[in-house]
C-alpha cells in the first residue's frame, strides 16, 4: 500500500519537472533566438555586379550581406599557376575546376577564413593574396596554402545572369 | 563575524537594525579585523572598487548622448567629444579608466600570487575574483566596439571569430552572435546592451568577493592565519581606511596624467577611422591588457588549438588553489617559488610585448617559447614544487617577526600574556 503511494508521489514529480522543462523551454528558446539573423537581414541575401569594365588581372570588391565578394577577372598565367598546383600541397584540398564556374572569373567571399579580416590582393609567397591579421597566405585560385588559416577562402552561390553581370546569392 | 553583540545607541537606530540590520552591517565592516602588516599591495581592493563606480558613473553619463546605431555610432563619440559639456572629459575618463582598472586588476592578482592569498580557506574568493577578471575582458572588449572605429570593428570582427572555430556549430554560433553574416548594426545593440549589463554582474560579484574575504579575514605579506580580533589585527577603520585613500590618491594622480596628458596613448589611432568592412587595418591589436592572451593565440599554428590555448591560458587559473600544492602561503618563506614567481611575472610581460608585435620571425619564436613556458609554471612547476621546495621556518605570529624570534610556542605565549 505505501510502496503504490511513493510511486504515485514520483511520478506526479516527474511529470510536473518535464512539464516545467517543456515550458522553461519555450520561454527560453524565443530569448535566444531572437539574436539570430533576422528577416530584414536575411532579405538582403543576394547583390548583382556589373564587370563588364574589368581588366583581365584586375579585381573588385563588392559587398554581399555585409561582407567583402571578391570578383577577380584572371590572367590565362594565374589560371595555369592555380591549375598545375599538385593535390597534395594543398591544406584544404580543392581543384581550382571545382571553385569556379569560367576559369577566368574567379568569386569569392574575401574573407580570410582564420579570424575573418579581408585578404590583400596580389601580396603574399603564392601571388595570391595575403591576410594582413596573422599572416596567411592564399593562391591565385583563393586557396590557403601558408599560415593559420584552416580552409580556402569560401566561394558563395553566384550565377552570370549574362556576360557581363555576375549575381551573388 | 562578530556582529551580534552590536546595538545601536539611539532608540531609533536599534527600532531600525532590528527591522534590518544594516546598522550592524555598518559596525561589522567598521571595526572588520585586519591583519597590521598589512603593505601597500593590498590597498588595490579599494583602488578597484573605485575603478568600477567610475566606470559606472562615467558609462551612464556617455550613454546619455552615445547612439547605439552603426550609421551615428561613430559620429556620436565625436558629438561627444566636441558639442557635449565636459563630454571629452568624461569620454576620456572612461576611455582611460578602462586602463587602469585592469592595471590595477593584474597587480592584485600578482599580488594574490606572490602571496598566495588564493590557498585554502580563499579559494572562493578567488574564484570569484576570476569570473570578475573575465566579466572586465568581455566588458572591455564590447565597450572597445562601441565607437565604431576600425580597430572597434575590425577587433569585434577577430574575436566573434574565435567561436567559428569550434567544430560543427562554430559558424551558427557565429552568426547568433552577430545577429547577421557579418559584424553589423544589429552586434552593435546588442553589445551596447551587454556592456551596459556587464558592470552591474561585476557590482555584484564583488560583493560576494568581499563577502566571502570577510569570513576568513585578509591573507598577509607572512601569509601564516591571524587569530581576531588579536594584538595581530587593527580594526579597518580607521587603520585601513586612511591607507587605502592615500594609496588611492597615489593612484588618482597616475590616472589623471593619462586622462588630462595623454589620453590616447593607450588607444589606437585606427579607431579614430570610422568602420570599414571593406578594408582591414594593417596591424589588428587589441588593447594591451588582453595582449599576453593575443600573444598565446597566434603562437599556436592552428585555429581551434590557438582559440583552446587562450581560453586555457584564463581559465588555469581558477585551478590554481589545487595546482599549487604548497601549504605554505606566502613567497616570502618558499625561496624557490619565489624566483619562478619573478620568471612568470617576466614571461607575462614577454607575452605582452610580442602580442603587439606582427607574429613572424623571431617574435613568433619567442611568442612559443613564453607560451609553453606560461603553461609548465602552472602545470609542471606549481605542482611539483610544494612537495620539493625547502622553506623557510613561519613565525608564529605577525609580531614575532618584528619584535625578534621566539620559535618556541612556550616563549611566544608568556611573551603574550606579559603584554
Amino acid at each position: 500500500m505505501s510502496d503504490k503511494k511513493i510511486e504515485r508521489r514520483e511520478f506526479l514529480f516527474t511529470a510536473s519537472y518535464a512539464v516545467g522543462a517543456v515550458g522553461v523551454g519555450a520561454v527560453v528558446w524565443p530569448l535566444v533566438d531572437q539574436m539570430n539573423p533576422d528577416a530584414s537581414v536575411k532579405a538582403l541575401a543576394s547583390t548583382e555586379v556589373d564587370v563588364s569594365t574589368l581588366e583581365p588581372g584586375k579585381a573588385i570588391t563588392v559587398l554581399w550581406r555585409g561582407k567583402p565578394v571578391f570578383i577577380k577577372r584572371r590572367t590565362s598565367e594565374e589560371i595555369a599557376e592555380a591549375r598545375s598546383v599538385k593535390m597534395e600541397d594543398l591544406k584544404d584540398p580543392q581543384k581550382d575546376e571545382d571553385r569556379v564556374k569560367d576559369p577566368e572569373w574567379l568569386v569569392m567571399v574575401g574573407v580570410c577564413t582564420h579570424l575573418g579580416c579581408v585578404p590583400l590582393n596580389d601580396k603574399g609567397d603564392y601571388n595570391g593574396w595575403f591576410c594582413p591579421c596573422h599572416g596567411s597566405h592564399y593562391d591565385t585560385s583563393g586557396r590557403i596554402r601558408k599560415g593559420p588559416a584552416p580552409t580556402n577562402m569560401e566561394v558563395p552561390k553566384y550565377e552570370f545572369v549574362n556576360s557581363n553581370t555576375i549575381k551573388i546569392g | 563575524m562578530s556582529d551580534h553583540e552590536y546595538v545601536p545607541k539611539s532608540k531609533f537606530g536599534k527600532w531600525f537594525n532590528d527591522r534590518l540590520p544594516l546598522l550592524s552591517l555598518a559596525s561589522h565592516l567598521t571595526d572588520y579585523p585586519t591583519p597590521k602588516n598589512l603593505n601597500y599591495w593590498w590597498t588595490f581592493g579599494g583602488i578597484l572598487t573605485f575603478c568600477l563606480i567610475t566606470q559606472i558613473v562615467t558609462g551612464l553619463t556617455l550613454a546619455m548622448h552615445y547612439i547605439a546605431h552603426a550609421d551615428l555610432a561613430f559620429e556620436s563619440v565625436e558629438h561627444i567629444m566636441r558639442d557635449v559639456n565636459y563630454g571629452w572629459l568624461i569620454r576620456y575618463i572612461h576611455a582611460n579608466g578602462a586602463s587602469m582598472f585592469f592595471l590595477a586588476v593584474y597587480i592584485h592578482i600578482f599580488r594574490s600570487l606572490f602571496y598566495g592569498s588564493y590557498k585554502s580557506p580563499r579559494e572562493i574568493i578567488w574564484i570569484i575574483g576570476i569570473m570578475i577578471y573575465l566579466l572586465m575582458m568581455a566588458a572591455a572588449f564590447m565597450g572597445y566596439v562601441l565607437p565604431w572605429g576600425q580597430m572597434s570593428f575590425w577587433g569585434a570582427t577577430v574575436i566573434t571569430n574565435l567561436f567559428s572555430a569550434i567544430p560543427l556549430v562554430g559558424v551558427g554560433i557565429v552568426e547568433w552572435l552577430w545577429g547577421g553574416y557579418s559584424v553589423d548594426n544589429p552586434t552593435l545593440t546588442r553589445f551596447f546592451t551587454l556592456h551596459y549589463l556587464i558592470p552591474f554582474l561585476i557590482l555584484g560579484l564583488v560583493v560576494l568577493h568581499i563577502w566571502a574575504l570577510h569570513v576568513p579575514g585578509n591573507n598577509n605579506p607572512i601569509g601564516i592565519d591571524v587569530k581576531k580580533p588579536s594584538k595581530d589585527t587593527v580594526p579597518f577603520h580607521p587603520y585601513i581606511v586612511i591607507k587605502d585613500a592615500f594609496a588611492l590618491l597615489m593612484f588618482m594622480i597616475v590616472f589623471a596624467f593619462f586622462v588630462f596628458y595623454s589620453p590616447n596613448i593607450l588607444g589606437h589611432a585606427d579607431n579614430y577611422i570610422e568602420a570599414n568592412p571593406m578594408v582591414t587595418p594593417a596591424h589588428i591589436v587589441p588593447e594591451w591588457y588582453l595582449l599576453p592572451f593575443y600573444a598565446i593565440l597566434r603562437s599556436v599554428p592552428d585555429k581551434l588549438m590557438g582559440v583552446v590555448a587562450m581560453l586555457s591560458a584564463i581559465l588555469i587559473l581558477a585551478a590554481l588553489p589545487w595546482l599549487d600544492t604548497s601549504k605554505i602561503r606566502s613567497a616570502v618563506f618558499r625561496p624557490l617559488y619565489k624566483q619562478f614567481y619573478w620568471i612568470l611575472v617576466v614571461d607575462v610581460l614577454i607575452l605582452g610585448y610580442v602580442g603587439a608585435m606582427p607574429a613572424e620571425g623571431l617574435y613568433l619564436l619567442v611568442a612559443r617559447v613564453a607560451t609553453a613556458y606560461y603553461f609548465i609554471h602552472f602545470l609542471i612547476i606549481l605542482p611539483i614544487l610544494g612537495f620539493k621546495e625547502k622553506t623557510i621556518p613561519l613565525p608564529l605570529t605577525i609580531t614575532e617577526p618584528v619584535l625578534g624570534g621566539f620559535p618556541d610556542p612556550a616563549a611566544v605565549k608568556k611573551k603574550e600574556s606579559l603584554n
